[in-house]
């Protein structure tokens, strides 16, 4: 895992993309897909992450809550160690697997966050 | 229906509702656009339909829909033409919608008619849908081609780009580099651009302006073409063709890519790259059709204008197996537009073969086949105004991973080719691309062309992945008879 | 014009080119496909002595898997093809059977087959992720692996002297006063002193194009994949339980039930399965395979898979979880009495065939190889070739 505000095993804080589950956008038009849409979120829940918080709105999948809250990669390959997260974000690539609960090589674009979900990376 | 039910031919239509017991006159797989418009009209001619989809919103890839937990004002806002989902939508009747359920195969029943083979939501629960018809609607997915650093976190297909703001309102990055080819990188930027993200570029590989003259043939496709330049325009975003990203590059994530000029064959011009910094590339050549479960039926394929296979169909949608039915992107990519009406086609023809009459409509319906013949047509246009350049393999190093998933560097290819390997298929015998976890979907492509052929049709027994105990667990069925 | 020609480029034809190389001659290897496109790709490589009974099929297997083992180090050089010496595990449901089991590996011992006898609570120390309740089993240290695509395409780029045409089907052969001079393919005639028929599953077909008939019949198998484990397979060289136990890869060695034996030789056309769990190197668990004679059709079968699927849990309980994410299939080339065919063709001289050798082809390659290497060049042959012979249906049917 690596990202804004977390490292990952090896250490390495990333800031490359800051981009917060929430209503915060960019560029200087002040837009932001909330307010594109009018979303105005139930009230969200957590998910843990290697043991830290992740904010999750209801009905989000893991691997877009993850990528929100700006940790874009949660696995190791087998063999050269290569870093990976979201690639298709339709199921097809397997690319973004994610061990939730203990529960190994599930997809992350398609498993639905749930309250209290472990997330573990690799 | 417990897992495992084994399909029960004419077990009556009693009891309607997500756990029904019996077969199905209608199982659709996919609820994108084109079974949604299948649906509803198989449904409102009083079949028993049922509609599954691995999602767990209807909508497919086009109508892709927010989860209720955002409570948008406006969910139309991310969507060009919302009003036909909703019509779509409200039209589907009493059909069942099987929602979180993958299907991992299919095959013919022993009494005639099809049984679908799912596994149900995030535990996996294998479940067993009989179905008298099959319709395949499984759309398509992205195409990809190899470039150095493509497997850095932070590229992501273009489709992905859109699957994450549509279905989770989340912005793939902040400055973000969209680039490949065909008409979709226009949708995928102002999306991305109107939700508030720095869209540093568009690179179209081909021409600017290919699709200028098909168009201006269709005035609704250049009014659509012109409001994508306008809100490119109002962003700032700038289009560039005969361009495109052949480099990738960050420590552990991306933090720029390298954007070439490149010829009509894509390869590129000495000295004509610049750099351009972005945390995310949102990378797409066009789709590939999802053919696993038609192939899996022995459905012939056929060609499309850019020699990628298609389910082959008559003009009411049949496959070559008698039951199986496709529409939408499976019988050759060509939009939501198509597939919407593909399932219309699809759905009277399943309801006269059900009913046993003649397929309503056409040719008492001229509009609707003379409407598909244009849309068709425009598709085959699109298809070839933005073909795939051959060059694309210049951009490969001898590391340059071809396959993601068995990481298999461009020189391993090389090195089964030099030792005999002289298709696609052997390059992956030797070599191992293709054989991970994906099945070669995203690899596929590249090897076939690597190997000098157009992509074969899928063959993959299992479409998705199956737990051992759930396959074991199907293992003495009576009616499946060894012989 | 090259001294041999050898039809098929399969995992036989590349031995047969690489050891008449060897003998000194020149060799031109033609295939219709690519290299390892036939049989050779889509099934396993298993270096098996453990599923042969005494007789002459054992003794092939014997020498064969000496040659195995004398190639790797040489292919080590070259890339290497994956091989590996894991050994296998037969282990018997009960005690009936652990009887026969024991019986069986006395005699193979006599044949030169090292054997171990591993008791019910020894098992676990072979492979502690085996299910309980076995009655016992045999270990055999001799059994092993390759990768046989990379085999089969290293072994026949080893040697200059051997020239690899691919995409080149054979459409018939050169005859001069009944004897075979050469091939016809639709890229032309290669003319040559000696042709070996490799056509595998199609042998008979290529038989056939001599006028000469070879029952080679295809016996399908289906293979399952499972998903990539996290932990590699490994061994010790020994082949001698790890010291790691319960830590490791969940499969260490190849393993089976007793039932396989039986099944081998089996003549029905029907389903048989008796599942072999291994691990690979790419860390996925290969379960094979099954075998029905159903012609060359593809169609997926379900309860095939489901079944290899059940035995395989059935060994590993563990493995119910692993998720599959690839089958295939593949026709092994069948002859009715499960030998392979290996010789000189009496029927038409400069004929020579080197087909038919069923679930057992990559296994039985070297020797066939080198088999037919020393007949074209009449040297000795390192073994009786005679119950091999390809005129012998015709003496079984007169
Ligand atoms: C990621 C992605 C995003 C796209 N976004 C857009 C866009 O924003 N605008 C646009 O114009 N076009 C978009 N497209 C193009 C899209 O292909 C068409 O617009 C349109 O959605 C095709 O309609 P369809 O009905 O043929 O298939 P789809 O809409 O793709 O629907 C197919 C459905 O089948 C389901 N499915 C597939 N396989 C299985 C299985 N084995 N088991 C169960 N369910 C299965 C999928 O979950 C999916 O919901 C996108 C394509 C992709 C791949
Ligand atoms: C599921 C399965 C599992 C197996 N597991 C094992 C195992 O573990 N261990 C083992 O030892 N064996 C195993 N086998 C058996 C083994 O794969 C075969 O015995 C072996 O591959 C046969 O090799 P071959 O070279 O004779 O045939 P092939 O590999 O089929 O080669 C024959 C070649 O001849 C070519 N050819 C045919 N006709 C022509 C023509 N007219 N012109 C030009 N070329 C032609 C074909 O294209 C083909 O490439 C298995 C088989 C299957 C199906
Ligand atoms: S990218 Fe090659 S198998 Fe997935």
């Amino acid at each position: 895992m690596s990202g804004v505000g977390g490292s990952g095993p090896d250490g390495r804080v990333s800031g490359a993309s800051t981009v917060r589950n929430g209503d915060e956008g960019g560029g200087m038009s002040g837009a932001s897909p909330y307010r594109l849409v009018g979303a105005r979120p139930e009230p969200g829940f957590e998910v843990r992450v290697d043991g830290r918080p992740v904010p999750v709105v209801p009905g989000q999948t893991v691997g877009a809550a993850l990528h929100a809250a700006g940790i874009r990669t949660w696995r190791t390959t087998r063999f050269g160690d290569r870093r990976r997260g979201l690639f298709c974000g339709i199921g097809v690539c397997f690319d973004c697997l994610v061990t939730v609960n203990g529960v190994e090589n599930l997809r992350a674009c398609l498993t639905e966050a749930r309250p209290g979900d472990e997330v573990t990376t690799s | 229906m417990t897992a495992h039910d084994t399909p029960t031919p004419d077990a009556g239509g009693d009891g309607v509702g997500e756990r029904a017991v019996g077969r199905y006159d209608l199982v659709i797989v996919g609820a994108g656009p084109a079974g949604l418009a299948a649906a509803g009209v198989a449904a409102r001619a009083g079949l028993r339909v049922a509609v599954l989809d691995a999602g767990a919103r209807i909508g497919g890839q086009y109508f892709r829909q927010l989860p209720e937990g955002f409570r948008a004002a406006r969910p139309g806002a991310l969507h060009h033409g919302f009003s036909r989902f909703v019509r779509l939508r409200d039209a589907l009747g009493d059909a069942d919608i099987l929602l979180g359920h993958r299907v991992w195969a299919v095959e013919r029943g022993p009494g005639g008619g099809f049984a679908v083979h799912c596994l149900e939501g995030r535990e996996e629960r294998a479940r067993t849908v009989a179905a008298a018809r099959l319709l395949i609607a499984t759309g398509a997915h992205d195409r990809v081609l190899p470039f150095p650093g493509w497997d850095l976190p932070g590229v992501m297909t273009a489709g992905a780009a859109q699957a994450l703001l549509k279905g989770n309102l989340v912005m793939a990055g902040r400055r973000v580099v969209v680039a490949g080819t065909g008409p979709f990188l226009l949708p995928v930027a102002t999306s991305l651009a109107a939700a508030g993200a720095t869209v540093a570029g568009v690179f179209e590989a081909g021409g600017r302006f290919a699709l200028a003259p098909q168009a201006l043939a269709r005035p609704g496709k250049a009014a659509e073409a012109l409001a994508y330049g306008y809100r490119l325009a109002r962003h700032r975003v700038p289009y560039k063709g005969g361009r495109a990203v052949v480099a990738a590059h960050g420590d552990g994530e991306l933090t720029h890519v390298t954007v070439a000029k490149v010829d009509a064959d894509w390869r590129p011009y000495r000295g004509g790259q610049e750099t351009i910094e972005c945390d995310t590339l949102a990378v797409g050549y066009g789709f590939v059709p999802q053919l696993d479960l038609p192939a899996q039926l022995g459905c012939e394929t056929s060609r499309d204008a850019a020699g990628g296979p298609v389910a082959r169909v008559d003009r009411h949608m049949r496959t070559s197996v008698a039951g199986v039915y496709a529409a939408g992107e499976t019988t050759g990519v060509g939009g939501a537009d198509l597939a919407e009406l593909e399932g219309v086609i699809a759905g009277r023809a399943v309801v006269a073969d059900a009913l046993g009459t003649p397929v309503a409509g056409d040719p008492a319906d001229p509009r609707t086949e003379a409407r598909r013949r244009r849309l068709a047509g425009f598709a085959r246009a699109l298809l070839r105004a933005y073909p795939v350049g051959d060059g694309w393999t210049s951009w490969l190093h001898d590391d340059t991973l071809i396959c993601r998933c068995e990481e298999v560097p461009y020189g391993r290819v090389k090195e089964a080719r030099d030792l005999g390997a002289a298709d696609a298929r052997s390059i992956k015998l030797l070599a191992r691309p293709g054989m991970g976890w994906c099945q070669g979907r995203i690899c596929g492509e590249a090897v076939a062309r690597l190997a000098g052929e157009d992509p074969a049709p899928p063959r993959r027994p299992i479409a998705q992945p199956v737990s051992l105990g759930d396959l074991a667990a199907m293992d003495g069925r009576d009616e499946w008879k060894e012989t | 014009m090259p001294d041999v020609v050898v039809i098929g480029a399969g995992m036989i034809g590349a031995a047969c080119a690489y050891y008449a190389a060897r003998e000194g001659l020149s060799v031109t290897l033609v295939d219709r496909g690519a290299v390892a496109a036939g049989t050779t790709g889509s099934g396993e490589g298993n270096i098996l002595v453990s599923d042969k009974e005494p007789g002459p099929e054992l003794d092939l297997a014997m020498l064969s898997c000496r040659l195995w083992t004398e190639l790797a180090s040489e292919a080590r050089e070259l890339g290497g093809f994956e091989y590996e010496p894991k050994g296998g595990l037969v282990v018997a449901e009960n005690d009936e059977v652990l009887r026969a089991l024991a019986e069986l590996a006395g005699h193979q011992e006599k044949s030169g087959v090292v054997t171990r006898a591993v008791a019910a609570d020894e098992l676990a120390d072979y492979e502690p992720h085996l299910a309980p309740g076995f009655a016992g089993g045999v270990f055999y240290p001799q059994d092993a692996q390759v990768q046989p695509m990379l085999a089969a395409a290293r072994l026949a780029r080893r040697r200059p002297s051997v020239t690899l045409r691919t995409g080149t089907e054979v459409t018939g052969l050169l005859t001069e006063r009944g004897r075979v001079t050469g091939v016809r393919t639709d890229a032309g005639d290669i003319p040559a002193g000696a042709v070996v028929n490799a056509g595998g599953t199609w042998g008979g077909e290529i038989a056939a194009l001599a006028g000469v008939d070879l029952p080679i019949m295809p016996r399908r198998g289906f293979i399952l994949v499972t998903e990539p484990l996290t932990g590699l397979p490994s061994h010790d060289a020994s082949g001698a339980p790890g010291s790691s136990v319960g830590s490791g890869p969940l499969v260490r060695h190849k393993v089976y039930t007793a039932a396989y034996v039986t099944n081998v030789a089996s003549d029905s056309a029907g389903l048989e399965t008796s599942a072999v769990v291994e691990a690979t190197q790419a860390g996925t668990v290969l379960i094979g395979a099954s075998r029905e004679r159903v012609g060359f059709d593809r169609t997926v079968s379900l309860p095939v898979l489901a079944r290899l699927a059940r035995q395989a849990v059935g060994l590993f309980p563990a493995l119910a979880d692993v998720r599959a994410i690839r089958a295939y299939c593949g026709f092994r080339p069948y002859c009715p009495d499960h030998l392979p065919v290996i010789g000189a063709d009496p029927r038409v001289p400069g004929l020579y065939h080197a087909c038919g050798h069923e679930g057992a082809g990559i296994g039985l390659a070297p020797v066939t190889g080198l088999l037919i290497a020393q007949l074209i060049t009449g040297a000795a042959p390192e073994l009786d070739p005679a119950p091999f012979r390809p005129d012998r249906f015709a003496e079984a049917a007169a």
